[in-house]
């Protein structure tokens, strides 16, 4: 039951993406970034619904499937794994390096118990690097799903983090 | 009468109020009877605290004066809990536009001229009559009505204006190539793709100015495919997709512009037209190359291709392009309006006007800066930086993003310039300066723009994709303590062979860090191979902690507070660090009240 609606789900979601964007190759990545924002991540069947409905049938396939896992692949943004309820992206650039992300990062790892990279196996958290937020002045910088964290210590990230669920 | 200890103020602003602050209060005062502190707190209504569009519902604590916004009333029982409790400011529910306002952009300090960035912080960005009340969009109106698009790029190259995104190439020497190059259309294209750590001079005029970067456009549009026939009618705006904000505020720009006829067909009554797309990139730092961005706003992988050809010659979709940066752009408005000489009278012989740089790091003022070129380090450092904190020396500035190099103490008083800065081994880039104390340790830099750039190398060629990732693996072993004889020279090699043979600037440039540190703080890269130190203290394998005797009161804390529990002793006697247990994690040195815990190498 699950799967199908996730399928029809996927289906409304490129639709959308579709008609806002439109059907043109230059659009591929907005369109992405649209079905990535929407589930968290770009799923196998999103890639099929994308080439199908941009493709006119009869007409030779101007977008392949594996283009547009080329893409998911290539940027950052994009993932084709499934993602944490929570996303916390760690600025990993030399600013906030300097500025006591260091001791940031290990704290981050010791309270999440992930890498960079891992999903918790209860799916409450993503932990995953980014690059420079262009927010250094205030570094180091966090940034949890859309809120951004600056001038983070260590001691305040048990604070930082118990206001998610 | 009653004595409270706190006092908290709820803004009942009619937005507030229909924001739920009414059932925050009610929440909050039967919180407040449920832990029995209605007799310490007192919950007053007040009028407007900060903008209740912005913050609303919001209070402030007295005595401390915190603001609290955005709340709702599930908010309470945890702030309750946490601030009137436990008396821990809750820093979530605190307002993060307050922290953004403004640590980036003060008001202008010493030596600093603002050209680019005169208009941030002092113009509503989303209100194009603010805009034009500033003198905007006069220059693109003396263009299309006064000037040839000849005199346009006579103009700008009178004015010296070199590119700011990186190499420093002239900018409308771009421009002339374009134009001179056949083909029916052409494009503009602005690279705003500020991926460089360090560097948001971009995003702060997107988000304070964006019209002077339309503006800008709109004028190099006219001076490339302008005159009898319109071969320059489209431009894209390039923008990274983690400055949401600046795509949001140039979108608006945009639309502003279009609906008084500034951008769209026949610009103010002339036969010009032009108009402007955003595109907005999906994180990918080589985007910022230019043919891997045009490659990217065509939808397909990020990746660069050879040159030539040129943009100039074939770009975005095979067609004649120019691409120049956001600054690049910005400065243009106000070269055409107050004239070449003007803006040739600052900056150095070869590098005219001011310069935005984003100040990150050791120093007492971070945030973003505009000088004129020709301007010594240590004047930035010291009289606009303020100085190293803490009262620390000065080690290094790393100017020009990771494909940029260190600079040393003895290139302080170097003015800062294109070719002053190359010859020194760093480049100007698009403007980051980290800034660097006694405690780094430059093994350690170098370790990490490499761990950047082989991250962000796209894989196309050969000596950035598995180059960067050989230095890497050396520098590794190096910070490791495993660093073997020979691996200086080693590294030196590799790095000329990915500077020399890379197929963009990426790859040419990911061996700076590397080289510059070498080549300015050899002495280091030497204790770590050869003594197994590290002289910063910073690089894990190669320190240990020691717990000083005369000093350790015997408090415990360390040994409370050590994860791996690797510190034991008596109560009231020093204790001791089993050094094969230790992780060199430094929580016991933090936690110490007494400095009875020191780092060695």
């Amino acid at each position: 039951m699950q799967a199908t609606a996730l399928d029809q789900n996927v289906q409304a979601v490129v639709n959308r993406a579709i008609e806002t964007h439109g059907k043109s190759r230059e659009a591929m990545i907005a369109i992405l970034s649209d079905v990535n924002d929407t589930f968290g991540y770009i799923p196998t069947e999103a890639f099929q619904e994308i080439t199908r409905q941009v493709n006119s049938p009869g007409e030779q396939a101007f977008v392949s499937q594996s283009q547009l896992y080329g893409l998911a692949t290539f940027y950052q943004m994009l993932s084709t794994k499934p993602m944490g309820r929570h996303v916390i992206r760690f600025c990993e650039s030399a600013p906030c390096h300097v500025m006591g992300g260091r001791v940031l990062f290990q704290a981050l790892q010791d309270t999440l118990s992930l890498l960079p990279g891992e999903t918790s196996s209860n799916g409450k958290w993503s932990f995953v690097l980014t690059s420079c937020l262009g927010v250094c002045g205030v570094g180091p910088v966090l940034l949890v799903d859309d809120d951004i964290y600056g001038n983070v210590t260590p001691e305040q990230l048990p604070n930082i983090l118990a206001g998610y669920d | 009468m009653a004595f409270f200890r706190t006092h908290v103020l709820v803004s009942v602003d009619p937005e507030c109020l229909k924001r739920g602050a009414h059932q925050v209060i009610d929440a909050l005062n039967d919180e407040l009877v449920a832990q029995g502190l209605n007799d310490e707190i007192q919950v007053l209504e007040t009028s407007r605290i900060g903008d209740p569009f912005v913050f609303g519902p919001d209070m402030v604590v007295y005595p401390e004066g915190v603001h609290y916004a955005n709340l709702s009333e599930d908010d309470i029982p945890y702030l309750v809990q946490e601030h009137f409790l436990k008396g821990r400011v809750v820093e979530k529910f605190r307002p993060r536009e307050a922290a953004k306002t403004d640590e980036e952009l003060g008001p202008p300090k010493a030596k600093e001229v603002r050209v680019v960035l005169r208009n941030c912080g002092k113009i509503d960005p989303t209100n194009i009559e603010d805009y034009i009340a500033v003198d905007g969009y006069q220059a693109l109106g003396k263009a299309v009505s006064e000037m040839t698009p000849d005199q346009v790029i006579d103009t700008v190259i009178a004015s010296g204006l070199r590119g700011r995104g990186g190499a420093g190439f002239l900018a409308a020497k771009k421009w002339m190539l374009c134009r001179e190059n056949p083909g029916e259309q052409k494009f503009v294209i602005c690279n705003a793709d500020e991926g460089d750590p360090g560097a948001f001079m971009n995003r702060r005029v997107l988000e304070g100015d964006p019209h002077s970067v339309i503006e800008g456009m709109a004028i190099a549009a006219y001076a490339i495919g302008g005159g009898e026939t319109n071969r320059c009618k489209q431009g894209y705006i390039y923008c990274r997709a983690e400055y949401p904000i600046a795509v949001q505020t140039l979108e608006i720009a945009i639309q502003q512009a279009r609906s008084l006829g500034l951008l769209g067909n026949n610009i103010l009554g002339s036969n010009f037209s032009f108009d402007l797309e955003v595109r907005m990139g999906a994180g990918a730092f080589v985007c910022g190359e230019e043919t891997a961005l045009m490659a990217s706003i065509e939808g397909r992988r990020g990746e660069p291709r050879p040159r030539p050809p040129f943009p100039a010659q074939s770009g975005l979709w095979d067609s004649p392009s120019n691409i120049n940066n956001v600054e690049t752009y910005a400065n243009v408005p106000q070269i055409i309006l107050r004239g070449s000489e003007w803006f040739s009278s600052m900056g150095t012989e070869k590098s005219k006007g001011t310069k935005t740089f984003a100040i990150a790091g050791d120093v007492i003022n971070t945030g973003l800066i505009e000088v004129p070129l020709g301007i010594t380090l240590r004047e930035i450092v010291y009289d606009v930086g303020g100085g190293i904190k803490d009262g620390k020396a000065f080690k290094a500035v790393q100017s020009g993003g990771p494909m940029g190099g260190c600079l040393s103490a003895e290139y302080l008083d170097m003015p800062v310039d294109y070719e002053s800065l190359n010859q020194a081994g760093s480049m100007m880039g698009s403007g980051g300066m980290i800034i660097m104390d006694e405690d780094t340790c430059m093994v350690d830099i170098a370790r990490f723009f490499m761990e950047f750039t082989q991250d962000e190398s796209c894989g196309k060629c050969t000596p950035c994709r598995v180059g960067t990732r050989k230095v890497l693996e050396i520098l590794e072993r190096i910070s490791a303590g495993e660093g073997r004889n020979g691996d200086i020279e080693l590294l030196e090699d590799l790095c000329s062979q990915i500077q020399t043979t890379s197929l963009c600037g990426l790859g040419a440039g990911a061996p700076t860090p590397v080289i510059s540190t070498l080549k300015q703080f050899r002495h280091e890269y030497e204790a770590h191979i050869y003594e197994k130190r590290c002289p910063a203290k910073v690089c894990r394998a190669l320190i240990r902690y020691e717990i000083l005797d005369q000093i350790c009161t015997g408090c415990t804390v360390c040994a409370r507070n050590c994860p791996v529990e690797a510190i034991s002793g008596e109560r009231r006697q020093p204790h001791k660090i089993d050094l094969d247990t230790c992780i060199r994690c430094g929580i016991c040195m933090q936690v110490c009240n007494f400095n009875a815990v020191a780092v060695l190498s």
